[in-house]
C-alpha cells in the first residue's frame, strides 16, 4: 500500500504520515516513511510518503503508484495528482493557500481544481476546517482529514484510535478521537 | 525484541547510545541535525552544540584520546569546515573509537551544493561506513566503532537526506559501554610535527591497504547471489532502489565504501555477465573498479546529480516507460514565515534599494521575489568577508548601497572571524546581524548566545553587541527588527558614514516556542486602495481578493504589523485574536 500526504509547510503533513506509519507497524507490517525537513518546510510544497506491506524497500513512492493521496490543499492535490494509480483515491481538504507566485501576480491560481480532479480520479473533497471549527478546535483539521483517509487505507477504527491516542498530547485525545470519528464515519 | 519505527537520524542516535558513546559534539545542519537532538535525550551521553564543525570534531577527538567512545555530527559542507582536524586525525588515529557522522544531500533539499563526502574520505584516507535503512543505521553505527578501534582510525559514517529523513523499523538493543581506554602519552602518535607525521603517513597507508584486504571479511560487505546475468555494486539508499527495480539480480552490497574490498569486488565481477555500479553523486566506486581494469556500467547511464529512484533504474534497464508528466501549475517555493523578523529587515533593504551579501540560513529566502535583496550566498560566514572583499577591490563608494546580512548562529559559527578581519584591515562596511535568538532553518537549535545548552541547561549567553565591541567595532547598534523607521534611519546613516558598523536587528523567530501572539492584522476593504504595497513584503498570510483588495488569513497571521506599517491608507489594523 502506497500513501502520499501533501500540503503546504506548516500544515501538519508530517504528523499525519507518522500516525499512518505507526498504525501499519502496530498491524505487523514492514513500513517505510519519507519526510521533508529543513528549508523546504518553510511554507513550501511538502511531500511525505508512507509505504507498508510484507517487505518494503524504497521509502518513496513514484509517479502512477499511489493508492491513497491525501492533500491538505487544493493546488497541492492538483500538483501531485499524477502520482495516483488509475484506481487510486484522493482525499482533498478543500482549502486554498496562495503560493507567493500567485500573490505577486506572476501566476494565477487554477479554478475548478476539484471538478478537474473528479473527472479523472475518485476524489473525496472535505471542508476540514469547517468540521474542526464545529468540533470547537481548529487544530484538529488534520485528524478529520486522516479519518476520511483511514477508511480507504484499511485497519480497524480501534487500531487507528489506539495509535492516535498514543501520539497526540494527552489532553487532546478526546477531541482528536471525535475528529477522527467524524471523518472515518463519513460525516465530514 | 522491541521494534520501533524510527527516523534514520533517530536510529543513528540509538546506535550511538547502544555503542556506549559518552561524548558527542555537533553543529546543526540539514539533514544531520536531529541526530544530536535524539542523542541529547539519553542522560548517559554528554551531547553539545559546538559553534562550528571544526570545534565539534576537535572536541570529539579530545574525548576519544582521553579514552571514551566519541562522535561528531555534521552535514556535508560542515565537513569542509572540519577538514583541518579531519586530515590530521587520520594520521594520529584514535584511542577509544571516534566516528564522524556526515550527512550528504543529493538533490540539494536544503544545502548550497551537492558534494560527495566519499571523495573527501578518499583523499583523507579514512574509512566510510554507509547504511541503507534505519535498522542498518543503528547496527552499522556500532560496527563503525569496532572498525575505528580495530584499525586505530577515525571512521566516517555517511548518511544521505533520504536515509536520514526516512523512517523504517528498528530492533531496539541494550547499551553496552566498553571500559574506558587508558591514555598514554605518545609524541609520535599524537603530536603531528614533521618527524611524527612522516612516520604516521606510512601507518595510514598500511592501514588502508590492510582494511582493503580484510574488507572481504567485514560482515557489512555482502553478496546477495541470485541471477548472475546482471549484478549490481551498490550501497546506502541506492541499494533499496536496486532491490525494488531489479529484485532478481545479484547484488554486492557494500557497508564499507572506502576502502573498497578489492578481492570481494573482483570475485563478484568475475561471476556476473554484466555489472552495474549504482551510486548516487560521484563515480567513486566506479572509477576505482575501472582503474583495476574491469568493464562496468555506471555514470554513462546514471547521472551525477540529484537523488536516484527505482523508476530511474527501471527506465535504464527496461527502456523508456511512459512517465506521467507533472502538471504545469504555479510553483510553491519555500518562503519566510508569517511574522518572520527577517522579512521586516529585508523590506527596509528593498525599499532603500540596497544589495546584501547574504549567508546561510532561512534569510537566504530574502533573495527571491518580492524581497529581492540578497545578491550572494556561498557558505557559512561568507557574507561579511565578501562585503569586505568588495570594499578592498573597489573602495568605499562601491559598497555604499551594500550590507552584509548574517544570522546570530551563523555569525558565531564563522562570521566572527570575518568581522575581526574587517576591523583589522580597516574596513568601513555595514554588517547586519539578524538576531532571531535561535538556529532557525534547521529547526530551532540553541547556540552560544541563547543561554541554553543542547541538554536544555542554563548557561552563559554571549552578548553579541559586547562581542563585536570587544573585537574593536566602535559603532554597534542594537535595534528591534520590526522598527522599520529606526532600521531605515540607521542603515542610511551607516552606509553614508565611513565607520565599520554592526547593526544587530533583534526579534525572536516567529516559530520559536514559548511566544504568544495576542493580535492579528485585518484589512478594511473599504479603505484598501488596491495599491499592493503590503503585498511587496511577501507575507504568505496576505492574498488578493478578486476585486484587488487585500485579505489577511486569520489562522496564518500572527499580528507582526509589518503590513500595517507599509499601508499608507490606514486600511490595515491590528485586532485581538479571538
Amino acid at each position: 500500500m502506497n500513501i502520499m500526504v501533501v500540503g503546504v509547510g506548516g500544515q501538519g503533513t508530517l504528523l499525519t504520515s507518522r500516525i499512518i506509519g505507526k498504525t501499519a507497524l502496530a498491524a505487523g507490517y514492514d513500513v517505510k516513511l519519507s519526510e521533508v525537513h529543513g528549508m523546504a518546510q518553510r511554507g513550501g510544497s511538502v511531500v511525505t510518503f508512507v509505504r507498508f506491506g510484507e517487505r518494503v524497500y524504497e521509502p518513496v513512492v513514484e509517479e502512477g503508484e499511489v493508492d491513497v493521496l491525501v492533500s491538505f490543499e487544493r493546488l497541492e492535490a492538483l500538483r501531485y495528482a499524477h502520482f495516483l494509480k488509475k484506481d487510486g483515491v484522493m482525499i482533498v481538504n478543500d482549502t486554498r493557500i496562495d503560493p507567493m507566485t500567485v500573490v505577486i501576480g506572476a501566476k494565477s491560481y487554477p479554478e475548478g481544481i476539484i471538478e478537474q480532479l473528479s473527472a479523472e480520479h475518485r476524489v473525496y473533497s472535505i471542508d476540514g476546517a469547517a468540521v474542526a471549527r464545529e468540533l470547537g478546535n481548529s487544530k484538529v483539521l488534520n485528524t478529520v482529514v486522516l479519518g476520511v483517509a483511514a477508511k480507504h487505507i484499511g485497519f480497524s477504527e480501534e487500531e487507528w484510535l489506539g495509535v492516535l491516542a498514543a501520539t497526540v498530547p494527552a489532553k487532546t485525545v478526546e477531541i482528536n478521537t471525535r475528529a477522527f470519528k467524524r471523518g472515518y464515519e463519513g460525516k465530514a | 525484541m522491541e521494534k520501533r519505527i524510527m527516523l534514520g537520524n533517530d536510529a543513528i542516535a540509538r546506535g550511538a547510545y547502544e555503542a556506549g558513546v559518552k561524548v558527542s559534539s555537533a553543529y546543526p545542519g540539514t539533514p544531520s541535525t536531529e541526530i544530536s537532538e535524539f542523542l541529547a535525550k539519553y542522560d548517559e551521553v554528554y551531547t553539545e552544540w559546538a559553534p562550528n564543525e571544526k570545534v565539534a570534531l576537535e572536541v570529539a577527538a579530545g574525548a576519544c584520546i582521553a579514552g571514551v567512545r566519541s562522535m561528531a555530527c555534521m552535514k556535508h559542507v560542515g565537513l569542509n569546515v572540519a577538514s583541518d582536524p579531519l586530515y590530521t586525525l587520520a594520521y594520529t588515529g584514535v584511542n577509544a573509537g571516534l566516528v564522524i557522522v556526515v550527512a550528504d544531500d543529493p538533490g540539494i533539499a536544503s544545502s548550497q551544493n551537492e558534494q560527495d563526502t566519499r571523495m573527501i574520505a578518499r583523499s583523507a584516507h579514512l574509512p566510510v561506513v554507509e547504511p541503507s535503512d534505519s535498522n542498518e543505521a543503528k547496527e552499522f553505527f556500532k560496527y563503525a566503532f569496532e572498525l575505528s578501534e580495530r584499525y586505530d582510525t577515525p571512521v566516517i559514517f555517511r548518511t544521505t537526506t533520504k536515509l536520514s529523513h526516512s523512517q523504517s523499523i528498528v530492533e531496539i538493543g541494550e547499551r553496552v559501554v566498553p571500559e574506558d581506554r587508558t591514555y598514554e602519552r605518545s609524541v609520535p602518535k599524537y603530536v603531528m610535527m614533521p618527524a611524527s607525521a612522516i612516520a604516521r603517513h606510512r601507518v595510514v597507508e598500511a592501514r588502508e591497504d590492510r582494511m582493503a584486504e580484510e574488507g572481504a571479511t567485514f560482515e557489512i560487505n555482502r553478496i546477495e547471489w541470485q541471477d548472475k546475468r546482471v549484478g549490481f555494486i551498490t550501497s546506502g539508499i541506492a541499494y533499496q532502489y536496486v532491490k525494488e527495480a531489479a529484485p532478481t539480480a545479484s547484488v554486492l552490497k557494500l557497508g564499507v565504501v572506502n576502502p573498497l574490498p578489492k578481492r570481494l569486488v573482483e570475485e563478484f565481477i568475475s561471476q556476473c555477465d554484466t555489472v552495474y555500479v549504482f551510486e548516487e553523486l560521484e563515480p567513486v566506486i566506479e572509477e576505482q573498479v575501472r582503474a583495476w581494469g574491469h568493464d562496468v556500467k555506471g555514470k554513462e547511464l546514471f547521472t551525477k546529480q540529484g537523488e536516484y529512484s527505482a523508476n530511474m533504474l527501471r527506465r535504464v534497464l527496461y527502456g523508456a516507460e511512459e512517465i506521467k508528466a507533472a502538471p504545469d501549475v504555479p510553483a510553491r517555493p519555500p518562503i519566510l514565515c508569517p511574522g518572520c523578523p527577517h522579512r521586516s529587515v529585508f523590506s527596509v533593504l528593498n525599499k532603500l534599494k540596497i544589495h546584501a551579501a547574504g549567508d546561510i540560513g532561512c534569510y537566504t529566502l530574502g533573495a527571491v521575489a518580492p524581497l529581492n535583496v540578497i545578491d550572494t550566498t556561498v557558505c557559512m560566514g561568507s557574507s561579511i568577508s565578501i562585503l569586505h572583499g568588495m570594499e578592498m577591490a573597489k573602495g568605499k563608494e562601491y559598497i555604499r548601497n551594500w550590507v552584509a546580512t548574517i544570522g546570530d548562529s551563523t555569525f558565531l559559527h564563522t562570521g566572527i572571524n570575518s568581522l575581526i578581519n574587517m576591523v583589522y584591515n580597516k574596513a568601513t562596511g555595514t554588517v547586519m546581524i539578524l538576531d532571531n535568538r535561535t538556529t532557525g532553518m534547521t529547526g530551532h537549535q540553541e547556540h552560544a548566545a541563547t543561554g541554553k545548552t543542547l541538554k536544555g541547561e542554563d548557561t552563559y549567553a554571549i552578548d553579541l553587541a559586547a562581542l563585536c565591541r570587544s573585537v574593536g567595532v566602535a559603532r554597534v547598534i542594537e535595534i528591534d527588527a520590526f522598527d522599520v523607521d529606526g532600521l531605515e534611519r540607521v542603515i542610511k546613516e551607516s552606509n553614508a558614514g565611513d565607520e565599520l558598523t554592526v547593526i544587530i536587528a533583534k526579534a525572536p523567530c516567529a516559530l520559536l516556542k514559548g511566544q504568544t501572539f495576542p493580535n492579528r492584522c485585518v484589512c478594511d476593504t473599504e479603505k484598501c486602495k488596491r495599491c499592493g504595497a503590503c503585498l511587496k513584503i511577501g507575507c504568505p498570510a496576505i492574498t488578493k481578493n478578486t476585486d484587488g483588495t487585500v485579505k489577511i488569513d486569520e489562522t496564518m497571521c500572527n499580528g507582526c504589523g509589518l503590513c500595517m506599517k507599509r499601508c499608507r491608507f490606514d486600511a490595515i489594523k491590528q485586532v485581538p485574536k479571538v
